[in-house]
C-alpha cells in the first residue's frame, strides 16, 4: 500500500475511501498530501482560494470517526476542489469574477454539503470562467488556468477547456482525485475531454441548484469530475438527490450508480448520430469515434446509426436561450446587496448600477447579458427567444425518437483537442463552437458523459461523449466503463509546474 | 437582420452596463457576427411546435403555509442577509440619494 505523498495523490476517489476505511492510511495523510500538491501547483493557476485547513478539519473527523468504530460515508477521506460556482459558508464564492470579489456566503450550497455530509474534504475553490461562461478558462477575473498538459516538444501554455477549467487541471495534475464541476452547455465534458479525465453531467435536476450561482437556470447542472468513471458514479452519488430549496429539483430516490456499474453492454445498442459527422471537424477525433464504437461493439453492443436532425440549431439555439437566461439571472449584481459598488463621485442609483456592472463583469459575461437583453426586448422576443425555445423542443423530440431505436448514444465531446491559451479568444463565435456536440444533450436534459479515449500524435488527450435517455446515468457510466477498460488510458501529463 | 452602434448603446443602457465609445466601438461588429450566425433559426420551420417551457416535465411543489418553515430562509436574519453588502446603516442597505 502507498505510503508516502506522491503515491497517495496518485490514488482515485475509490482508493482513498476504502484505504482510509481499512486504515491503510489515515484521511489526514491524504489531505496533507493533497495540501502539498496544491501548494506547489500555483503556476497552474487551478485555484482561486485554497483552504488546506479546512481540508485537515474535515480529514481529521474522519478519522476520529473511525478511531470510535462509526460509520463512514461514501466520500470519507477523499480531499476534494470546489468549483467557485457553489457557496461555500464562510469561504470566498466568486464565480470566478470581481463582482463577487470578497462575496463570503453565510451559507452553504445543498451539492457541496452533501459532499461534507458524506466525509469529504474541501482543498479550496476551483477557478473557472467567469459565471461559468467560457470554455476555454481565459475569462475568469483571477486570470487563466494553464492544463497540466502540453504538446509534445512545445512550452505553449495551453486550454484546460471551460467553464470548469480549474476543476479540470487540479484533477489532471493529480492535485485532488475529483472536485465539483457544473455544465451549462459542455462545461463538465469539455474540460473533461481536454485534460484526460472523466466527467458526467447528470439529468438536469438531480443534483440541487440551491446555493450554486446561476447562469443558466434552465440548463444548470451540477456533476463529478474525477480520473475514472467509478469515481464518477460514486461522487455522483453523493452529489445527487431531492431537495425542496430548488423548485426544479427532481423528487426522485437516487440509484446505486457504483454498486451497478456493469461494462457488459450484450443486448445494448449504441446510437451514431449522422448529423455529428460536422465538416471542420479533426480527423483525430473522427478515428477517435470510429475506435468507440469498436471498443462498445467488444463490449457486446450493437452498433446503430440514428438521426438527430436539428443538430445544427442547438447551438445558435442554445446562444439565445443561455444569454437570455443569463441577463435575467445576472440583473440581481447590482452593487447594493453584495460585491462590488462603483459610487463615481456625485452619481445617482442608476449610474451607480452601470458603474459597478461596468467594473465586475469581464467582457464576455457583458456580451452574454448584452445579447440576452437584446432577444428578450420588446420586438425581437418572438424572433429570437420564441424560436429559440421551439427548436429546443424539436432537438429534445429529435433525442426521444433517437432513443427509439437505440439505449445510448456515442459522440465525440469535442470538434478539437486542447488549444494554445490566447489562441482563440479574439474570435467569440469560434470559441462557441467548441460545444458544438455538447450542447444539444443540454439543451433536451439529458444526463451525458466524457470519458478519456486517446492522446492525438501531437501528445493532447481526447474524449468521448456517451449520451443517454433521461434518468438513465447508469446506462451512460456503464458504457462510459466499458470505454474506460478497452481504452486503456493511462496517460498523465508531464509535471512542468 | 443587423443592429447599429446607437440600438447597441440603448442594449448596454436597458442591461445597465457603463459602455466607452471604445468597447462600442469593438462590441458592435462582434454583435453583429453573433446575431447574423444565430439568424439560422429562422430557416426552420416550427409551425405548431410549442415552445420548451420545461427541460424535464414535473410539477410546481408548494411549501406549507406556515411561518418560518425553513429556519435558513425564513425572517430573523437581518445580519447574515446585510453581511455582505458595500453599504450597511442602521440594519438597512445603503443606497445614493433616490429622489433630488
Amino acid at each position: 500500500m502507498p505510503t508516502d505523498a506522491n503515491s497517495l495523490t496518485d490514488l482515485g476517489v475509490r482508493e482513498i475511501r476504502d484505504g482510509v476505511a481499512a486504515g491503510d492510511f489515515s484521511a489526514r495523510e491524504v489531505a496533507e498530501a493533497c495540501n502539498a500538491a496544491v501548494a506547489s501547483a500555483e503556476a497552474l493557476n487551478a485555484f482561486i482560494v485554497a483552504t488546506p485547513e479546512k481540508a485537515l478539519e474535515a480529514a481529521n473527523a474522519v478519522d476520529a470517526a473511525r478511531a470510535k468504530g462509526d460509520a463512514l460515508g461514501p466520500m470519507a477521506g477523499v480531499p476534494i476542489g470546489m468549483k467557485d460556482l457553489f457557496a461555500t459558508k464562510g469561504v470566498q464564492t466568486t464565480a470566478a469574477s470581481h463582482i463577487l470579489e470578497g462575496f463570503v456566503p453565510p451559507y452553504e450550497s445543498t451539492v457541496s454539503q452533501k459532499l461534507w455530509d458524506a466525509g469529504a474534504a474541501m482543498l479550496g475553490k476551483l477557478n473557472m470562467d467567469q459565471f461559468a461562461m467560457g470554455s476555454s478558462n481565459e475569462t475568469s477575473y483571477f486570470g487563466n488556468v494553464a492544463s497540466p498538459w502540453r504538446k509534445a516538444g512545445s512550452n505553449a501554455a495551453m486550454s484546460p477547456g471551460g467553464s470548469s477549467g480549474g476543476t479540470s487541471a487540479a484533477i489532471a495534475a493529480r492535485l485532488c482525485p475529483a472536485a465539483t464541476g457544473t455544465d451549462t452547455g459542455g462545461s463538465i465534458r469539455q474540460p473533461a475531454a481536454f485534460t484526460g479525465i472523466c466527467g458526467i453531467k447528470p439529468t438536469y435536476g438531480r443534483c440541487s441548484r440551491w446555493g450554486v450561482v446561476a447562469f443558466a437556470s434552465s440548463l444548470d447542472q451540477a456533476g463529478p469530475m474525477a480520473r475514472s468513471v467509478e469515481d464518477c458514479a460514486i461522487m455522483l452519488g453523493a452529489m445527487a438527490g431531492f431537495d425542496p430549496k430548488d423548485s426544479t429539483s427532481l423528487d426522485a430516490s437516487v440509484p446505486d450508480w457504483f454498486g451497478n456499474l456493469d461494462a457488459d453492454l450484450r443486448g445494448k445498442r449504441v446510437g451514431i448520430p449522422r448529423e455529428y459527422r460536422m465538416d471542420g471537424t479533426d480527423q483525430a477525433i473522427l478515428d477517435s469515434w470510429d475506435m468507440g464504437a469498436q471498443w462498445l461493439r467488444d463490449a457486446g453492443a450493437e452498433i446503430v446509426e440514428v438521426s438527430l436532425p436539428h443538430t445544427k440549431y442547438a447551438l445558435p439555439a442554445y446562444y439565445i436561450v443561455a444569454p437570455a437566461e443569463a441577463s435575467s439571472n445576472l440583473a440581481r449584481y447590482d452593487g447594493v446587496r453584495y460585491g462590488l459598488r462603483d459610487l463615481p463621485e456625485g452619481a445617482g442609483l442608476q449610474d451607480m448600477y452601470a458603474a459597478t456592472r461596468a467594473d465586475g463583469f469581464g467582457d464576455e459575461v457583458k456580451r452574454r447579458i448584452m445579447l440576452g437583453t437584446y432577444v428578450l426586448s420588446a420586438g425581437f422576443y418572438d424572433a429570437y427567444y420564441t424560436q429559440a425555445q421551439k427548436i429546443r423542443t424539436l432537438v429534445q423530440r429529435d433525442f426521444e425518437a433517437a432513443f427509439e431505436a437505440c439505449d445510448v448514444i456515442l459522440a465525440p465531446t469535442t470538434p478539437t483537442a486542447s488549444f494554445p491559451l490566447d489562441s482563440l479568444n479574439n474570435d467569440p463565435l469560434t470559441m462557441y463552437l467548441n460545444d458544438v456536440f455538447a450542447v444539444p444533450a443540454s439543451l433536451a436534459g439529458l444526463p451525458a458523459m466524457s470519458v478519456p479515449a486517446t492522446l492525438t500524435a501531437e501528445g493532447l488527450p481526447l474524449g468521448l461523449q456517451i449520451v443517454g435517455p433521461a434518468m438513465d446515468e447508469q446506462g451512460v457510466l456503464n458504457a462510459g466503463l466499458a470505454i474506460e477498460q478497452r481504452a486503456g488510458f493511462t496517460a498523465r501529463p508531464d509535471r512542468w509546474w | 437582420m443587423s443592429v447599429t452602434r446607437e440600438e447597441v448603446a440603448k442594449i448596454a443602457s436597458l442591461a445597465r452596463i457603463r459602455m466607452a465609445e471604445g468597447d462600442l466601438d469593438k462590441l458592435v461588429p462582434e454583435f453583429n457576427k453573433i446575431l447574423e450566425w444565430v439568424e439560422q433559426l429562422g430557416e426552420v420551420d416550427t409551425s405548431g411546435v410549442e415552445p420548451m417551457t420545461a427541460v424535464i416535465p414535473q410539477k410546481l411543489r408548494l411549501r406549507d403555509d406556515v411561518v418560518d418553515a425553513d429556519p435558513l430562509t425564513a425572517g430573523g436574519r437581518r445580519d447574515d442577509v446585510l453581511a455582505n453588502a458595500p453599504v450597511a446603516e442602521h440594519g438597512f442597505y445603503g443606497v445614493p440619494k433616490v429622489i433630488e
